[in-house]
C-alpha cells in the first residue's frame, strides 16, 4: 500500500537539519504502523512527506502504486485517498462541525449536500458526538475536536490514514476517547500510520512499531514483541538498540 | 447583607471631572479665540448664507410669448393647461395651478408673467458631496477587486504573479497620489483619448481617469491588507484543507479567505476612510467633488471661513458613519 524508498529531506533554516536521511519503509494494506522517536527525529516529516505536505529532496513514495513525489502526479487526487489528522486538530473555525465534515466531500468528491450530510452524520455517530453537529469547533473540547477531525478525514473514504501526534495536544482525560476511535478504525482494517507515544495503543492494535532517531529508522519492532511485564525497560521484550531502550524507558516512566 | 440587585456604580476620582471640565474649557476657549481673531480682521460670519449651497428654491416664471388673451384653463392633474390665443394662433402652456397670475379672459402682452412656480434644487455643495460619495464607492469596489487579486498574487508561488503584484504595490505605494492622478489624466488619459479620437470614438471624461487613479491607488493598499490577512491565518488551516484533497484555489475560497475577511475588515475600513479623504485631490483634474465645489463656492460667496469648516464637517460625517458601519459589520460576522 505504501512504499517509501531512500527518502531524504534536509531543512536549511535556521541551520542544517537532516530531517530524513535515507528512510525506507514498506507498509501493507490493512497494516497499522506506529512511529515513535524523540522530538526532531523526523517522524512528523516522514508522515508529511507521505502526502507531500513536505516535498522530499530525494527518494520515492508510492501509495497504491502512484508515485506521490512525481510532479506530474495529481497530488489532490492522492491526498483525497490519504486522510490526515493533525496534532492541533486544524478544524475550520468558521464552519460548524457538520460543515467541517461535508466541505471536502462536496468540493473534492462532488457529492450532493444531502449525500455529504448523510455521510457526515453517520461518521459523527461513529466517533460518538452526533449531538454536536451544529456546534462550532471552539465550543468543543479538545478530544471532541480531534474526533471531528478524524471524521472529517474519514468522510473522504480514504485508503490510508495518517495520524500526526493526534493526542499530544489533549488533556490526559481526553486521550482515551480519541484512542478509542483510532482503535476501532484499526480493527476495521484501515491502513494506518500513527506518530504517537501512546504505547498502550501500540500494544493493542499496532502491527509494527518503528523507532526513528536523527532522521533514520533505527529499529522496527514486531507488535508480537510488545508485552507488558510491569517494568518499563521490559515493555518490549527485545529492543536491540541501546538508543531504543533509553527512549522507551524515558517515555514509559 | 449583600446587595445583588445592581452592579456597583463606578466611582470616578475627582481628577476625572477636572479633566473633563478642562477639555470643554479648552474646546470653547479655542473656538472663542478663533472668533476673536476673526473679529480682529473684520471677518463677518454669515452662517445664514450657507444653507443655500445645500439646497435652494429656484423660481421659474412662465411668460407670454406674444400679445393675446387667455382663452381657456383646463385642469391637468395638479396643474393647468393654459390656452393663449393670439394673432399668431393658439398656444398651450403647462402651468402650475397655485402660482397662476391670470384668469380666463385676461388680455396679456408679450413678456407678461402668466404663472410662477418654485422648485427645490440641490445646491453645489450637495452635488460635490454626492460626487465624492460616488467616486469613493466606485473606487472602493474596484480597489477591493484589484486588491483581492493582487493580494492573493502576492502570496502566490509563481514568480509571474508574485513579482507582478509586488511591482504594482511598490510602485503605487512609493509615489504620491497626486502624481498618480496626473499620470492617469495627463499621460494615460491623453493617450487613450487621442487613440479613441483617431478611431472616431467618444472621449472618456476626466471623472473616469480620476476613479481609475483612486481605484489603483486603493488596490495596492488593499493588496497588502489582504496579504497580511491571508498570512495571519494559521498554516495548519491550509494544510488541513490541502490534506483533504482540495486544490489551492479551493482551499483559498472555502477555508482561508472566509477567515481572513474578518481580520481584513478593520484595516480595510481605515483604507476606505483615507480613500474618501484622498478623493479631495481629484479637484485638480476638474472633477467637482466636495473640495472643488467648496472652493468654487468660496470664490463666489467669499464666505471662506464658514465654507471650509462645513466642508471638513461633511467629510467627517462621511468617514465617521463609515467607521460606525464597519464596527457594526465586525460584530455581525461570525468567525
Amino acid at each position: 500500500m505504501i512504499e517509501v524508498t531512500h527518502l531524504t529531506k534536509t531543512f536549511w533554516l535556521p541551520h542544517r537539519v537532516d530531517a530524513l536521511a535515507d528512510v525506507s519503509l514498506s507498509i501493507a494494506a490493512g497494516e497499522v504502523v506506529v512511529v515513535i522517536g524523540p522530538s526532531g527525529s523526523g517522524k512528523s516529516t516522514l508522515l508529511r512527506c507521505l502526502n507531500r505536505l513536505e516535498t522530499a529532496d530525494a527518494g520515492h513514495v508510492f501509495i497504491d502504486g502512484i508515485d506521490v513525489l512525481d510532479p506530474k502526479t495529481d497530488i489532490n487526487r492522492v491526498r483525497a485517498e490519504v486522510g490526515m489528522v493533525f496534532q492541533s486538530f486544524n478544524l475550520f473555525p468558521h464552519k460548524t462541525v457538520l460543515d467541517n465534515i461535508t466541505l471536502a466531500q462536496r468540493v473534492v468528491r462532488r457529492r450532493s449536500r444531502a449525500e455529504a450530510q448523510q455521510k457526515a452524520e453517520a461518521l459523527l455517530v461513529k466517533v460518538g458526538i452526533r449531538e454536536k453537529a451544529g456546534a462550532y469547533p471552539d465550543q468543543l473540547s479538545g478530544g471532541q475536536q480531534q474526533r471531528v477531525a478524524i471524521a472529517r478525514a474519514l468522510a473522504m473514504d480514504p485508503k490510508v490514514m495518517l495520524f500526526d501526534e493526534p493526542t499530544s495536544a489533549l488533556d490526559p482525560e481526553m486521550i482515551g476517547e480519541v484512542l478509542e476511535v483510532m482503535k476501532t478504525l484499526a480493527r476495521e482494517g484501515m491502513t494506518m500510520v500513527c506518530v504517537t507515544h501512546e504505547m498502550g495503543f501500540a500494544r493493542e492494535v499496532a502491527d509494527r512499531v518503528v523507532f526513528m532517531d536523527a532522521g533514520a529508522i533505527v529499529e522496527t519492532m514486531d507488535a508480537g514483541a510488545i508485552v507488558e511485564t510491569g517494568t518499563p525497560e521490559h515493555f518490549f521484550v527485545n529492543p536491540e538498540h541501546e538508543r531504543t531502550k533509553l527512549f522507551l524507558s524515558q517515555i514509559l516512566k | 447583607m449583600r446587595s445583588t440587585a445592581s452592579p456597583p456604580v463606578l466611582k470616578r476620582p475627582a481628577s476625572h471631572y477636572v479633566g473633563a471640565a478642562s477639555f470643554f474649557m479648552l474646546l470653547f476657549g479655542l473656538l472663542a479665540a478663533l472668533y476673536v481673531a476673526t473679529m480682529q480682521v473684520d471677518y463677518v460670519w454669515r452662517w445664514n448664507r450657507i444653507p443655500q449651497y445645500f439646497a435652494y428654491k429656484q423660481t421659474i416664471e412662465t411668460r407670454a410669448e406674444a400679445d393675446g388673451e387667455v382663452a381657456a384653463l383646463a385642469p391637468h392633474g395638479e396643474r393647468r393647461l393654459l390656452t393663449l390665443r393670439s394673432e399668431e394662433g393658439e398656444q398651450t402652456l403647462d402651468v402650475p395651478a397655485e402660482g397662476l397670475r391670470v384668469a380666463v379672459g385676461d388680455s396679456v402682452y408679450a413678456g407678461d408673467i402668466l404663472a410662477v412656480e418654485a422648485h427645490w434644487r440641490v445646491g453645489l455643495l450637495m452635488q460635490g458631496l454626492w460626487l465624492t460619495i460616488q467616486v469613493s464607492v466606485i473606487a472602493t469596489v474596484l480597489g477591493v477587486v484589484i486588491g483581492l487579486f493582487a493580494g492573493i498574487a502576492r502570496v502566490s508561488k509563481n514568480p509571474l504573479f508574485r513579482w507582478s503584484a509586488l511591482t504594482y504595490v511598490e510602485f503605487i505605494r512609493g509615489s504620491p497620489l497626486l502624481v498618480q492622478i496626473f499620470i492617469w489624466y495627463f499621460v494615460l488619459g491623453t493617450l487613450f483619448n487621442s487613440i479613441l479620437a483617431k478611431q472616431g470614438f467618444q472621449q472618456i471624461p476626466p471623472l473616469w481617469y480620476g476613479v481609475a487613479a483612486m481605484a489603483t491607488f486603493a488596490g495596492a493598499y488593499v493588496a497588502e491588507i489582504v496579504r497580511a490577512g491571508i498570512q495571519s491565518i494559521h498554516r495548519g488551516q491550509n494544510e488541513a484543507a490541502r490534506s483533504l484533497g482540495m486544490s489551492y484555489p479551493q482551499a483559498m475560497i472555502h477555508v482561508i479567505l472566509p477567515q481572513a475577511i474578518r481580520r481584513i475588515l478593520p484595516p480595510l475600513a481605515g483604507e476606505f476612510i483615507s480613500l474618501i479623504k484622498d478623493s479631495s485631490l481629484l479637484g485638480i483634474i476638474a472633477i467637482r467633488e466636495l473640495t472643488k465645489a467648496t472652493r468654487e463656492i468660496v470664490t463666489v460667496s467669499l464666505q471662506a471661513f464658514e465654507m471650509w469648516f462645513i466642508c471638513a464637517l461633511l467629510y467627517l460625517i462621511l468617514t465617521f458613519s463609515l467607521s460606525m458601519c464597519v464596527k457594526y459589520l465586525e460584530r455581525k460576522i461570525v468567525v
